[in-house]
C-alpha cells in the first residue's frame, strides 16, 4: 500500500506526459485524481496504523543485491503524520493551481513527480533509496521556481538548486562513511541504528555527523544556511511555496530525527549545544527580520526560519540528553513538541502561503503589507482564515502552534534552561510581527484602491478551510496526533539510551 | 603452440575478425552503392556491428584466457569494453546518417573509418603486450585524426585534424619512450612478465617510465595536463566524431591505463596511486572551471569530458577493494550513454538549426519536446543526480575513494559535482526557461531518434535498475588480473 501511495502521483504524472496538451480539463482531472487517491490511501493507512507498533506497512525487496541495497519502505509514528501532511498539502496545492494557464502539462507533471519524491523520503528505510528520493525532489522544485516563478525566478531557482545539492552530496559522503563502517556493509537504516557502526570512532562519527548536518541544516534551513529560503519562497509560485515551506523544510528536520539522532547519538550529544545556539539564532533572527519585512510573502518566509528554529531547539535538546536517563522524559517531550511543530508548521505556513497567493495572484497583484488596510470589513472569510492562521502561527493557546511550542519549551527547559529562556522571547517577536501585520492589512482605514476585490471563491475555500479546521481541531484536541508521535519518540529515546 | 590451439585462438578473436571483415565489406559497398543512397552503407555498418555484439557478449561468461602467445587477453574486462566500443560506434553511425551525407560526399568512407576505429578500440582494450598496445593505440589515433578532419571544406575541421595529429603524435612518442624504458628494465614486452620482473627495477627509473606512459594515456582520456587539444578538436570535428572521441577513445584509453597500471605496477614501490589521485583532482577541477564560461555546447561538453575523466581516475586511484575497478566500468558505460545522448542532441541542433551556441537552444522545450526532455535528463545525469546512469558511476567511484581512505579526493569530487551543476543547468535553463526565438518545430531524423531513444533509455534504466550491470562489472573487474 505504501508503494501505491508513493507512486500513484508519479503514475498520474506519466499519464499526463502522454496526454494531449490541449485537453486541459483532462490534465487537471488526472492530476487531481492521482493526488486525491494518494491522499485517500494515506488516510486509509492511518486508520489501519497501530499506535506504538513500530514500523508498519513494511515493504522489503531486493534492488541491487550485490551492494546490499534494498527497496525498503515503512512508516512509524514519525513518518506517518508527515506522509499524510504531504499528501494533503499536495492535493490542496493541485486544487489551488486550477488556474495555472502557462505550460499546464509540464507544471502538473513536475508537481506530481515532486509529490512522489517527498512521500518517498518519509517512507524510505534504505539509505540509497532515501538519497534517491531526496534528490528527486530537487529537480521539479527547480523547474517550478524557474519557469512559473516571480521576477527573479532564475536566480532564486539556481540558488536553491546549488545550496541543496551541496547539502545532499555531503549527505552522500556521510552515508558512504556509515556504509563502509558497518559490518556487514549495509544501507539498511534500521540495521545501522541497531549496529551503531560509528560508536567509539569519534573522528569518523564527527565527520559523518557534520556531513548529515550540512545536508539537513541547509534543508531546514538553519541560520546561517537560510539565505536561499527567502529568495526561493518569494519567487516560487504559490503552490510551490506551500510545498517548499510545508514539506521540503520538514525533510531536513525529519532527517535530524530519523538519521542524526538515532545513528550518531554520541556525536550529536557533543555538538548539540552548538546546534542549539544556531537554532536560537534562527529563532531570534528570523522573527526580527520578519518583522522588518514589508513584503507579505517574505514575512511568512522569514517566519519559517523562526519556527524551524523551535523545531531544531527541541531536537538539539533531545540530543543533548543522550546518556542521562534522568532527562529522558524531558527529551521525549521536546521531541514530541518538535515533531508536532513540524506538522503544525506544515499546516499553518502552508495555509499562510496560500492566503498570500490568494491576495497576490488573483486579486491585488501586490504583496506590500503597507499597501492594504481595512480589508477586514470587505473580505470577512479571508480575514477570518488569515487571522486564525497567523494566531496559530504565533502560538495562541487553543490553536495548533501553541501545543507544539509548549511541548518544545517544556522539554528543552529541562535540558537547556538558559537557551530556552532566550528562545521564549522569540515568541514575543513572532507575536508582535503577526499582530502588527494583521493590524496593517485588515484593520485601520480602508484603502479605496481595493474596493472591487472579491472574497474567497469556492476553489480557494476548498484549499483553505480544511487547513483552518485542522489548526483548530489539533489545537483543542491534539491527543490523537500526539499519541502517534509520542509512541515513536518514546521508542526512539529508548533506543538511543 | 599447435594448430588446435590456434583454432581456439581464432574463435576467441571472432569479434575482431568480424569487424575487420565488416570494415572491408563497408568499403566495397561504398564502391557499389551510388551517391545519394550512401545511407545504405551506414545501415550495413550498423547491422554488421549489431551482429558483432552477439559473439562479443557471448564471451562475457567465458573463463579468462590469454591468446596469441600471451599478447592478447580475452577476459571480462576486455569484453566489457568491447561491448562499449561496438555500441558506441552503432549509436554514432545512427546519429550521423543524416547530417554527414549533407556535409561531405565521402559518406561511405566515414562509416568504414568508424568501423575500423571500433576494431582498434577493441584491440586497445585487450592488448597485454606493449608492442600490440602501442600498435593499436597508433592505429586508433590515425583513423581518429582523419575522422576529426573529415570535413575538408571546413577550416575548423581541418584545424581540429591537424591539432589532434600534432598533439597525438607528440604524446605517442613520449609514451613509446616510456614503453622502451620499461622494456629496457625488464627485457620483455609482456605485461604479466613485466609485472614479475619490475620488482627488481630501480625506483627512479620506474617513476620516469610511469610519467612518460601517462602522457600517452592521458592524451587519450583527456586528462589534465594533456587535455589542451580536447575543446578545439571537439569543436572543429564533425559532431558525431566528437561524440565518438569523447566516449570511445576515452573508454579504450582507460582500459589501457587500468591494465598497465593495475597489472604491472605495484603501488608499494611506485606510488602511482597518489599521482593519479592528484591528476584526478586537477582534471576534475580544471575541466569544470573552464566549462563554466563556455557558450558553445561542444566546447562545454569537451571541458566537461575532461572533468569526467578526473572522476573516472578516482576509480583508478582507488582500485583496491570491490568498488574501484568495477566503478570505472560502471561509470564508463553510464557515461557512454549519457555523453553520447548529449552529443546527439547537439548533432540535431547543429544540423537542423546550424548552431552550436547554448543560447540558441532557447525554447527547445517547445520546438522539440522529446529531445529537450532527453537533453535535460542527460544534463542531470552528467551532474550526477539520481536516478540516472552517471549518478551510479559517481556513487561507485566515491564509494571506492572512501573505501580506500581517499576521503579528500571524494570531497574534491563532490565540490566539483556542485560546480558542474551550474553549467549543465545552464543548458536546461536555455531549453525550458528562455523564450523561443521561433515556434517552428524541429525535424528529428529517424536514425537520430533511434540513437537518442537508446541513449535516453540506457541512462534511465542503468539508474533505476542497476543490479545486472553491477554484477557484470564486478565479475569483469575480477578477471582483469588473470
Amino acid at each position: 500500500m505504501l508503494s501505491l501511495i508513493i507512486f500513484l502521483p508519479l503514475v498520474g504524472g506519466i499519464i499526463i506526459l502522454f496526454t494531449s496538451k490541449a485537453n486541459e480539463t483532462l490534465l487537471k482531472g488526472i492530476a487531481l485524481g492521482a493526488s486525491l487517491s494518494s491522499f485517500v490511501l494515506s488516510l486509509f493507512m492511518t486508520a489501519l496504523f497501530k499506535v506504538g507498533g513500530g514500523f508498519q506497512f513494511v515493504e522489503l525487496g531486493n534492488w541491487i543485491p550485490s551492494l546490499g541495497i534494498h527497496y525498503h519502505l515503512g512508516v512509524d509514528g514519525l513518518s506517518l503524520p508527515l506522509i499524510v501532511l504531504t499528501a494533503l498539502l499536495s492535493l490542496l496545492s493541485v486544487a489551488y493551481s486550477w488556474r495555472i494557464e502557462m505550460r499546464l502539462k509540464e507544471y502538473l507533471f513536475l508537481f506530481l513527480l515532486l509529490e512522489t519524491g517527498m512521500l518517498g523520503v518519509f517512507a524510505a528505510l534504505d539509505f540509497f533509496l532515501f538519497y534517491i528520493f531526496w534528490e528527486i525532489t530537487l529537480v521539479p522544485m527547480y523547474f517550478l521556481i524557474a519557469i512559473w516563478g516571480g521576477p527573479r525566478k532564475e536566480y532564486a531557482a539556481m540558488k536553491f538548486f546549488l545550496y541543496t545539492l551541496v547539502g545532499s552530496l555531503a549527505m552522500l559522503l556521510a552515508i558512504l562513511i556509515m556504509y563502509f563502517n558497518a559490518q556487514p556493509h549495509t544501507f539498511n537504516m534500521l540495521t545501522l541504528i541497531e549496529q551503531q557502526p560509528l560508536a567509539g570512532k569519534a573522528a569518523l562519527a564527527a565527520l559523518a555527523f557534520w556531513g548529515f548536518f550540512l545536508s539537513f541544516a541547509i534543508k531546514v534551513p538553519m541560520w546561517p544556511f537560510h539565505t536561499w529560503l527567502p529568495d526561493a519562497h518569494v519567487e516560487a509560485p504559490t503552490a510551490g511555496s506551500v510545498i517548499l515551506a510545508g514539506i521540503l523544510l520538514k525533510m531536513g528536520t525529519y532527517g535530524f530525527v530519523r538519521v542524526s539522532l538515532p545513528m550518531l547519538p554520541e556525536a550529536f550529544r557533543v555538538y548539540a549545544p552548538a546546534v542549539a545556539v544556531l537554532a536560537l539564532l534562527g529563532i531570534v533572527y528570523g522573527a526580527l527580520v520578519a518583522m522588518a519585512q514589508t513584503d507579505l510573502k517574505k514575512l511568512v518566509a522569514y517566519s519559517s526560519v523562526n519556527h524551524m528554529g523551535y523545531v531544531m531547539l527541541g531536537i538539539a535538546a533531545a540530543a543533548a540528553a543522550f546518556g542521562s536517563p534522568e532527562k529522558a522524559v524531558a527529551a521525549a517531550t521536546a521531541l514530541n513538541g518538535a515533531v508536532f511543530e513540524m506538522v503544525a508548521h506544515g499546516i499553518i505556513t502552508g495555509a499562510l502561503f496560500l492566503l498570500v497567493g490568494v491576495l497576490y495572484d488573483y486579486r491585488a497583484h501586490t504583496r506590500g503589507v503597507d499597501e492594504f488596510g481595512g480589508l477586514g470589513a470587505r473580505l470577512p472569510l479571508y480575514t477570518g482564515i488569515t487571522t486564525i492562521a497567523m494566531l496559530a502561527s504565533l502560538g495562541l493557546p487553543a490553536l495548533m502552534g501553541f501545543v507544539a511550542e509548549f511541548f518544545i519549551f517544556v522539554g528543552s527547559f529541562g535540558i537547556f534552561p538558559y537557551l530556552t529562556v532566550v528562545a521564549v522571547t522569540g515568541v514575543v517577536f513572532t507575536a508582535a510581527m503577526f499582530l502588527w501585520t494583521i493590524q496593517r492589512i485588515f484593520l485601520g482605514p480602508f484603502n479605496e484602491r481595493w474596493a472591487g476585490i472579491p472574497d474567497l471563491d469556492t476553489r480557494e475555500k476548498i484549499s483553505l478551510v480544511p487547513l483552518a479546521v485542522l489548526m483548530v481541531i489539533f489545537g483543542l484536541y491534539p491527543k490523537p496526533l500526539l499519541d502517534v508521535i509520542n509512541a515513536a519518540m518514546t521508542t526512539l529515546v529508548g533506543m538511543v539510551r | 603452440m599447435n594448430i588446435a590451439n590456434l583454432q581456439a585462438d581464432l574463435w576467441s578473436l571472432a569479434p575482431e575478425l568480424w569487424l575487420l571483415a565488416l570494415g572491408l565489406l563497408v568499403l566495397l559497398a561504398d564502391l557499389v552503392i551510388p551517391a545519394g543512397r550512401k545511407a545504405a552503407v551506414g545501415l550495413i555498418a550498423v547491422v554488421g556491428l549489431v551482429l558483432g555484439l552477439i559473439p562479443t557478449s557471448s564471451m562475457v561468461l567465458w573463463q579468462a584466457r590469454s591468446v596469441l602467445f600471451g599478447t592478447y587477453a580475452v577476459d571480462g574486462f576486455a569484453v566489457f569494453l568491447k561491448i562499449i566500443a561496438i555500441s558506441t560506434t552503432v549509436l554514432v553511425i545512427l546519429s550521423a546518417m543524416e547530417s554527414v551525407g549533407r556535409q561531405t560526399r565521402f559518406e561511405g568512407e566515414f562509416y568504414a573509418l568508424l568501423v575500423f576505429t571500433a576494431l582498434g578500440l577493441m584491440l586497445m582494450a585487450a592488448s597485454t603486450d606493449l608492442i600490440l598496445l602501442a600498435l593499436s593505440i597508433e592505429y586508433v589515433s590515425l583513423t581518429s585524426y582523419v575522422l576529426a578532419g573529415f570535413l575538408k571544406g571546413n577550416p575548423k575541421s581541418n584545424e581540429a585534424g591537424i591539432k589532434y595529429f600534432l598533439f597525438g603524435a607528440t604524446a605517442s612518442a613520449v609514451m613509446f619512450y616510456g614503453f622502451s624504458l620499461v622494456y629496457g628494465l625488464t627485457g620483455t614486452t609482456n605485461l604479466y612478465q613485466i609485472a614479475q620482473r619490475l620488482s627488481a627495477a630501480p625506483v627512479p627509473a620506474l617513476y620516469l617510465a610511469v610519467a612518460l606512459m601517462l602522457a600517452g594515456f592521458g592524451f587519450k582520456i583527456s586528462m589534465v595536463p594533456f587535455h589542451q587539444w580536447t575543446p578545439d578538436v571537439y569543436e572543429g570535428a564533425p559532431t558525431p566524431v566528437a561524440a565518438f572521441l569523447s566516449v570511445g577513445s576515452k573508454a579504450a584509453g582507460f582500459a589501457a591505463l587500468v591494465r598497465v597500471l593495475v597489472v604491472t605496477l605495484d603501488p608499494s614501490r611506485v606510488n602511482w596511486v597518489l599521482l593519479i589521485a592528484v591528476l584526478s583532482a586537477l582534471s576534475m577541477t580544471l575541466g569544470n572551471l573552464l566549462a563554466l564560461p563556455q557558450r558553445n555546447i561542444k566546447r562545454m561538453l569537451a571541458y566537461s569530458s575532461i572533468s569526467h575523466a578526473g572522476f573516472l581516475l578516482i576509480g583508478v586511484a582507488a582500485f583496491r577493494g570491490d568498488f574501484g575497478t568495477p566503478g570505472v566500468l560502471v561509470y564508463l558505460l553510464g557515461y557512454t550513454f549519457t555523453q553520447l545522448g548529449a552529443f546527439f542532441v547537439a548533432t540535431l541542433i547543429g544540423s537542423q538549426l546550424g548552431t552550436d551556441e547554448i543560447p540558441d537552444y532557447a525554447g527547445l522545450a517547445r520546438r522539440a519536446p522529446v529531445s529537450a526532455l532527453l537533453m535535460a535528463v542527460f544534463m542531470l545525469s552528467l551532474t550526477g543526480l539520481p536516478p540516472t546512469s552517471v549518478f551510479l558511476g559517481k556513487f561507485y567511484v566515491l564509494a571506492a575513494a572512501i573505501d580506500n581512505g581517499l576521503l579528500w579526493l571524494a570531497v574534491v569530487g563532490i565540490v566539483n559535482s556542485v560546480i558542474s551543476l551550474y553549467y549543465y543547468v545552464g543548458v536546461i535553463r536555455a531549453m525550458y526557461v528562455m523564450p523561443a526565438a521561433s515556434e517552428a518545430p524541429i525535424r528529428e531524423p529517424a536514425g537520430l531518434q533511434v540513437a537518442l531513444g537508446v541513449t535516453g533509455l540506457g541512462t534511465l534504466i542503468i539508474g533505476l535498475y542497476p543490479g545486472p550491470l553491477v554484477d557484470l562489472a564486478r565479475s569483469a573487474a575480477v578477471l582483469l588480473r588473470l
